[in-house]
């Protein structure tokens, strides 16, 4: 009984703080509704025993994407109130597409059958908690089963770093350095001379 | 549904937040209620060493800290790949061993790359 | 009659299933938590104690004998203190921001193994459950920067936010590297598991860096940039005042505890009596594990009566440019090593 309360705690909170995500006027507490729903995400992953991916949840989404999607939010200098006038004018236009993308989903639905191989598979998704843990059963099929998808998503994340490197980094021509190997293999020898002045004669 | 016995495992933090949250709470409270509040115009200006500020504080900034962020994301998806890695070993073995190096030799050159690049570099 | 004894079984049953159980959770909680508050009040009374010991002064000694009730002085005034909001400041998120902080700094302590079986949440994964909390923790200083509407607060959470993330990449490689040794995301597991000395020779590096990001992660000295008094004031706490105030202030300490409380599951090896002297077992396991955070947090009160502060470009340097490819490094080189001498945990049962 009690987790039928928590999973109807978890999934209304869930679905309040999405639609709060779409209806906030202010973009800040838009990312604090998201990060609420990604809690109430991990929360159902943990009831479905699912202890990594919720886990993994919290770490990424809320510890990192979020983070990023917060500095973006916060600190663009754009009138989200002024943005959001014309949100009326388009609303058709949205609607319009909202609905052809569920009327493709009911249709592509209908005429979906799942092979007997999956359905066989859904009967035990996860291997039994008690004998082995979710993320020891997650490693032992990751590295070597599905070593392909595996390296994909590496390279993946190559190309994701690649990108925000071409698409970000701007040089500031204005701005200074330090140079930790210069400094290390400066010698006194390059820099500083001692001269042996005779008195009264001066330098120059 | 789960199994109860490891949902049981994971009531004690939903209760724990409960109580942090109530603590959190009352704190706050308890020093409303008892401090006098007085606000006034010039204590609840934002602090700028004396002058007023002249506009909102909230504005553009280098990019090098959206950048930062990105790779902390790309980062943090690799640890999140590792720790999996890092516990089955012993089972997965040489295979999985050098399955996780290609994993990080390619990441490597992403990280060469940066490195090059200068966006590791902070101005 | 016959309905009101039909009731009390009922009641009775209810109590027994739910509110017991509940009951006892709340109970150990409590049991955890308020050594915590007291620990981190005279935390701060110990730094300023050790400071001032460093630096030839007599620090706090005038309320109660030798100063002991200072924290409690402290408290109290800043309680009497008038909470204030700045005009522009988003109200509810500034608000949020301390309580923010402060809840998770407590939270993460749910599944800390205090001493053999003393943990209220005895949870699989939790070395990720700890890596989750503490990459939270950017939320209240950002959302406070933020919210203040105030340039230094704004600055300082936004230097404060980047230095978090960028060491939390050496931590969750460093964990690997311990959970490498361990092959459980259990902590009493880890706590429990032995290790030959040839696996602890390869584990110190791992352990400086560890202290050292944990070091930036609490935002102390000399990562303390955030703060930097000469450049941003207060840094992202400077509007905040009383028992908001206090709560940033409370939840900082917390996490510094947090922090030595990891170092020495993962590393000093727990409650256990340390280098595995069976004579000592007779002190209790929680005593030595209170001991050994003790440790660690005055190394931490000594490396800020020591080091002068980084520069921001330095601290960034330190992060990805060392910290990060040593880490991996580590990492290949812990795991290969491992793997050539069939001592990963989990091969011996199979071999």
């Amino acid at each position: 009984m009690i987790e039928a309360v928590f999973f109807y705690v978890f999934a209304t909170v869930l679905v309040l703080s999405a639609i709060g995500v779409i209806t906030a006027r202010n973009p800040v507490h838009s990312v604090l509704f998201l990060i609420l729903a990604f809690f109430n995400a991990a929360g159902l992953f943990v009831m479905l025993g699912a202890e990594f991916i919720a886990m993994i949840m919290v770490i990424v989404y809320v510890g990192a994407v979020a983070v990023l999607f917060l500095f973006v939010v916060m600190m663009l200098d754009i009138n989200f109130a002024e943005l959001r006038k014309g949100m009326m004018k388009h609303a058709p236009v949205g609607a319009l597409v909202g609905f052809a993308l569920l009327a493709e989903f009911t249709w592509m639905f209908k005429s979906w059958s799942p092979s007997s191989a999956a359905l066989n598979g859904v009967a035990q998704p996860i291997p039994d908690q008690a004998a082995i843990s979710n993320t020891h059963a997650l490693g032992e099929i990751l590295y070597t089963q599905y070593v392909y998808l595996f390296q994909i998503s590496g390279l993946i994340l190559l190309v994701a770093m690649v990108g925000a490197i071409t698409l970000t980094l701007r040089r500031r021509p204005d701005s200074r350095r330090q140079s930790v190997a210069g400094q290390i293999s400066r010698r006194p020898e390059d820099v500083l001379k001692v001269e042996k002045i005779t008195s009264g004669t001066g330098v120059f | 549904m789960m199994s109860s016995e490891l949902l049981a495992n994971y009531l004690p933090i939903v209760v724990f937040l409960g109580i942090a949250t109530g603590l959190a709470v009352v704190m706050v409270l308890a020093s409303l209620i008892v401090a006098k509040q007085k606000p006034d115009a010039e204590k609840v200006s934002p602090y700028e060493c004396g002058f007023e500020p002249f506009d909102d504080a909230r504005s553009k900034f280098d990019v090098r800290f959206y950048l930062v962020s990105i790779l902390f994301i790309i980062f943090d998806l690799e640890v999140a790949f590792l720790f999996p890695w890092s516990i089955t070993l012993g089972s997965t073995g040489v295979y999985g061993f050098w399955s996780m190096m290609i994993f990080l030799g390619v990441l490597t050159i992403g990280f060469i790359y940066e490195w090059r690049k200068g966006a590791l570099d902070w101005e | 009659m016959d309905s009101i004894t039909f009731d009390t079984a009922f009641w009775l049953d209810i109590f027994n299933t739910y509110l017991w159980p509940l009951l006892l959770i709340v109970g150990k909680i409590l049991l955890l938590v308020v050594p915590l508050i007291v620990a981190m009040a005279y935390l701060t009374y110990a730094e300023r104690k050790v400071l001032a010991a460093m630096q030839l002064r007599q620090g706090p000694m005038m309320v109660g004998p030798f100063g002991l009730l200072q924290p409690l002085a402290d408290g109290l005034k800043l309680l009497g203190k008038e909470t204030i909001i700045p005009s522009g400041a988003n109200r509810f998120v500034f608000v949020m921001a301390p309580m923010l902080t402060f809840m998770l700094s407590l939270v993460a302590w749910a599944v800390i193994p205090v001493s053999d079986g003393w943990v209220i949440a005895n949870i699989n994964v939790g070395v990720l459950y700890l890596f989750a909390i503490s990459s939270l923790g950017v939320y209240g200083i950002l959302m406070a920067g933020w919210a203040s509407n105030s340039r230094y607060a704004f600055l300082g959470g936004l230097r404060s936010a980047a230095q978090m993330v960028s060491y939390e990449v050496s931590i969750g490689l460093v964990l690997v590297t311990v959970l490498l040794t361990t092959g459980s995301l259990n902590l009493t597991t880890i706590v429990t598991q032995e290790r030959p000395i040839w696996v602890d020779v390869l584990l110190f590096p791992m352990f400086v860096v560890f202290v050292i990001s944990a070091l930036a992660e609490t935002n102390r000295a000399p990562f303390d940039l955030p703060e930097g008094e000469s450049e941003l004031v207060g840094g992202y706490n400077v509007e905040y005042s009383s028992m908001t105030f206090a709560l940033f202030f409370l939840g900082e300490y917390m996490n510094m505890i947090l922090m030595a409380a990891m170092t020495t599951v993962l590393f000093l090896g727990g409650w256990l009596p340390p280098f595995g002297i069976a004579a000592l077992s007779v002190v209790p396991g929680f005593v030595w594990f209170a001991a050994k955070i003790s440790f660690v947090l005055f190394v931490f009160l000594w490396t800020r009566a020591t080091l002068p502060r980084y520069r921001y470009d330095q601290l960034m340097r330190l992060g990805w440019k060392i910290f990060l490819p040593f880490t991996l490094l580590w990492v290949v080189v812990t795991a290969g090593v491992l793997l050539y001498n069939h001592a990963l945990p989990g091969m011996s049962a199979a071999m």
